[in-house]
């Protein structure tokens, strides 16, 4: 009764809204445990950061020429775990792919958390962290306005657009499902469910506005989601830093976001699944295709390696090609092998179809993926500030307590919100799994 | 205060294609203002209802163009205001505008369609009507608003169609 052939489940209307509300019930002491600790992390950041504004940068290591590092890093790190959510969400849906429906709200409310840690990086990063708001176009008495030839400034535009948006979607997609919960549960919950369902009742008044509204949102997401990278890409490439000033970064950063992305999908929802008991609804044949998509984008930065080698050797530019060099063999080579057997190499295991529906295999691959784009982003932007055009000054990054604070502050952040979501809102799509299953025909047809 | 009830009858169906024959039998008998619950769109239900294309594409379309307009606006007016040379180029850069004309073309536009479904959602008032909380889970709900002297043929349409279950009758 409850298992999925292809992705359609094969389940009754029924037993899909009591099976999403049962996850609702009363959580396991493994999710208490990951909740503590993902609290304990966020209060270890939150300490690092009064450190910050007590001191200053210099604590996170801050030296020229490397004056962008972990937390850089980790803001382009996390911006990229949320594509994976956009393109599930909103490009498959436009694809009209049926196996995208068990998987799209958990990689959804991802990308709006991992979105909303990212947005923490740059306030961390400025150094003058109360004074953010500058970089926002607003009347002020000194009538400054922002420089909006800085791809800087692109990126608040792009960041804000993407968090707005996504948050939207989200939020829009789980208003029917609120409502089938606010119909199963009593008391103070149904109270508070009541609320959130805006007065949703799936009349055909309303499902009229919904479905042609939802199909807009999707079609306005899926160029959000491909710009938004590209901006962030262009933080570095409009740069002359040698290893950034490439036109390939765009399309580079996008298939390396949408891989970190899938990585922290894989990594999420495999102990998921089990702890909520949802093993039936999400099941082998969506992890098959979600390591498909990893092979896809991991084969696509495969190429991008290769060819930023190519291009710096060709280029006949001592600095680039030094860079490189540097990259593979200089002080940072752990830093750089690391990015390229994580994430080239690593992703090369998906062509066996056994690697992609051994979910303990999954799991490990997708742990590499996490630690081989960080690495990506901390080889592109370290290594390459640290050889700048003045060798004289050449440094290696220096790694700070500071900066592994808030990088672990960054995790329990991201996981609280996660977590709480989880338990508070149907993580699987009832709606639309519903959609997917024919009512009864009097006529016989249907179930 | 509660809302004044509608008058009417509410039936439930099991079966989809039961309550599509009683939606075609009703509507063939001049029955217009009817409501349908279901806990999924479903297209068989909106053909029969034969509904318009909704008209939230014009929300879509007017919102991402306002936003276009003001991307570019808001770049070009403050870049005049305080004119700062950056790079030797001109003032009015409109390629690098374009990104941001672009990200407020897609933010004004999403906003614009979340406004347009409340919006047109709420055109045709619910209030009053009845509900019943299996129509978000297995069941299709169909209500008639109708008066006391056509409630029994339109309950019989609705029980010939294959309604399992009359939930309400509207006073």
């Amino acid at each position: 009764m409850t298992s999925l052939a292809h992705g359609h489940p094969m389940q009754t209307h029924a037993e899909v809204t009591r099976d999403v509300v049962a996850t609702l019930g009363t959580p396991s002491r493994g999710y208490y445990m990951a909740l503590f600790g993902a609290v304990g992390m966020f209060l270890a950041g939150l300490v690092t950061f009064v450190f910050l504004l007590k001191d200053g940068l210099g604590l996170a290591g801050y030296t020229p020429p490397v004056m962008w590092s972990v937390y850089i890093t980790t803001f382009v790190f996390w911006v990229g775990i949320g594509h994976a959510g956009t393109l599930i969400s909103a490009i498959l849906f436009l694809f009209r792919s049926p196996w995208r429906t068990a998987v799209y709200r958990s990689t959804e409310a991802m990308t709006v958390f991992a979105v909303m840690t990212a947005g923490l990086f740059p306030i961390i990063h400025i150094g003058r962290q109360w004074v953010f708001y500058w970089l926002l176009p607003y009347p002020n008495q000194r009538f400054l306005w922002p420089n909006f030839k800085s791809p800087l400034i692109w990126d608040v535009f792009a960041i804000g657009t993407y968090l707005t948006v996504s948050t939207t979607f989200l939020v829009v997609g789980l208003v029917p499902d609120i409502a089938a919960v606010r119909d199963k549960v009593s008391g103070w919950r149904q109270a508070i469910y009541k609320a959130l369902s805006f007065g949703w009742t799936g009349a055909d008044s309303q499902w009229r506005h919904y479905t042609r509204g939802y199909l807009y949102l999707a079609a306005l997401a899926t160029p959000l989601v491909l710009s938004v990278h590209s901006v962030v890409s262009w933080d570095f490439a409009m740069g002359l830093v040698p290893g950034w000033h490439g036109t390939i970064f765009a399309p580079y950063f996008v298939a390396g976001a949408i891989y970190s992305g899938i990585g922290m999908v894989l990594t999420l929802l495999i102990p998921l699944r089990k702890v909520l008991k949802i093993e039936h609804m999400i099941t082998e044949y969506h992890f098959d295709n979600l390591a498909k998509l990893t092979l896809l984008t991991g084969s696509i930065l495969f190429y991008a390696y290769a060819m930023e080698y190519f291009v710096a050797w060709y280029s006949s530019n001592t600095f680039e090609q030094t860079t490189f060099w540097r990259r593979a063999f200089g002080p940072m080579w752990w830093a750089g092998w690391s990015m390229i057997i994580c994430n080239a190499f690593v992703s090369q295991l998906l062509w066996f179809k056994k690697v992609r529906t051994n979910l303990t295999a999954l799991f490990l691959i997708s742990i590499f993926i996490n630690v081989g784009m960080w690495f990506e982003r901390f080889v592109i932007i370290g290594s390459s500030l640290a050889n700048d055009y003045v060798p004289f000054a050449w440094q290696t990054p220096i790694l700070t307590w500071a900066d592994w604070g808030i990088l672990l502050g960054s995790f329990g952040w991201f996981g609280m919100y996660f977590l709480l979501f989880a338990r508070t809102f149907p993580i699987v799509a009832i709606q639309e799994i519903k959609e997917m299953i024919p009512y009864p025909r009097k006529r016989g047809g249907g179930h | 205060m509660a809302p004044k009830a509608v008058p009417g009858v509410l039936a439930a169906f099991v079966h989809v294609d039961a309550a599509v024959e009683a939606i075609r039998t009703l509507r063939a008998r001049g029955h217009r203002d009817l409501t349908v619950y279901s806990a999924s769109p479903n297209h068989e239900i909106e053909e029969a209802l034969d509904q318009p294309i909704s008209w939230v594409r014009l929300f879509t379309l007017i919102g991402g163009l306002t936003g276009c307009t003001a991307g570019f606006a808001m770049t070009i007016w403050m870049s005049r205001d305080w004119p700062l040379l950056v790079g030797g180029k001109p003032f009015d850069a409109v390629p690098p505008y374009v990104v941001l004309a672009f990200e407020l073309t897609i933010l004004y536009g999403a906003l614009a369609t979340v406004a347009g479904v409340i919006i047109l959602s709420l055109v045709k008032s619910l209030r009053g009507r009845p509900y019943h909380p299996s129509f978000s889970d297995d069941r299709i709900g169909l209500f008639v608003p109708c008066g006391p002297d056509q409630a029994p043929g339109v309950r019989d349409v609705l029980v010939n169609a294959g309604s399992e279950e009359i939930l309400a009758h509207g006073a």
